[in-house]
């Protein structure tokens, strides 16, 4: 069972309060403060992530956020309810290489592509470890940091 | 805390100050900002970053899309900023060599009058 669980409607307001409470228990937990912004940053970008999903094929389906803390790691889970197949913009392919953003010359003018893309390099180049599957229910993208296993 | 934008003109160049989060629920408003200031004709833009206390990829993509239509008038969009927190954003997305990024607005309107 996770240590704190969240479910929020699939509203941009919201994704800051995920944030707020995924940092809080993170600290909580024993997350160093040096990685703190980071899961912040890692934890919004997987909600936002999902919000956008959300807002496109399920709006009615609330966003997940699960905050576990393990024996010594702390563990955030994001999962979404979007049907398989329903794939949002861009790629994260050209992201790590700003020569190649796409968002120059291929990407829409709102960046929103751009976005989608970045926000899965953002969440590789800050997580610890991180774990993205897909279910027949939708995507979860599973992250997480050492932590000291401060209390439960 | 919220997102604070505001506007103004130094040596030719229009400077945008932008304090607080910009993230999902509030990049929308600095994306009309932008276009608001590229539909006054205002293609030469600085965005002061130092006191933005949260960035992501949304952001991101909404600086992105500034830059390019000011590039589609031959126009720059160079940023000031200097908060490793928010710098860290950029060099993991590789977007470090997209953007000018500069410690001071004076710095970069001299950088960029230096390139003209």
């Amino acid at each position: 069972m996770a240590t704190v669980e969240l479910s929020f409607t699939a509203l941009p307001a919201h994704v800051r309060t995920a944030r707020l409470v995924a940092t809080a228990v993170a600290r909580r937990s024993g997350v160093d403060e040096s990685l703190l912004d980071e899961v912040r940053l890692a934890v919004g970008e997987a909600c936002s992530r999902a919000v956008e999903g959300h807002q496109l094929y399920c709006p009615a389906e609330p966003v997940r956020l699960a905050l576990t803390d393990l024996a010594g790691r702390f563990e955030v889970e994001v999962t979404d309810t979007c049907a398989p197949g329903a794939r949002w913009p861009g790629s994260p392919a050209a992201a790590g290489d700003g020569a190649g953003i796409p968002g120059l010359s291929s990407q829409d003018s709102n960046g929103a592509g751009l976005a989608a893309g970045l926000g899965i390099a953002v969440i590789e180049g800050l997580a610890d470890q991180v774990q993205i599957s897909e279910t027949a229910a939708g995507t979860s993208i599973r992250m997480s940091w050492p932590s000291a296993g401060a209390s439960r | 805390m919220d997102l604070k934008l505001d506007h103004h003109s130094k040596d030719g160049i229009e400077i945008v100050d932008v304090e607080g989060e910009i993230d999902v629920y509030t990049a929308p408003r600095l994306r009309e900002l932008l276009i608001e200031l590229v539909n006054s004709r205002f293609y030469q833009l600085i965005v002061n970053m130092e006191k933005v206390e949260f960035l992501d990829s949304t952001g991101l993509g909404v600086l992105v899309g500034g830059l390019k239509r000011v590039r589609a008038h031959d126009g720059s969009l160079d940023l000031v900023c200097t908060q490793e927190r928010i710098l860290k954003i950029f060099r993991i997305t590789g977007l470090t060599k997209v953007f000018g990024i500069h410690d001071t607005v004076d710095e970069a309107i001299a950088a960029r009058r230096a390139e003209k």
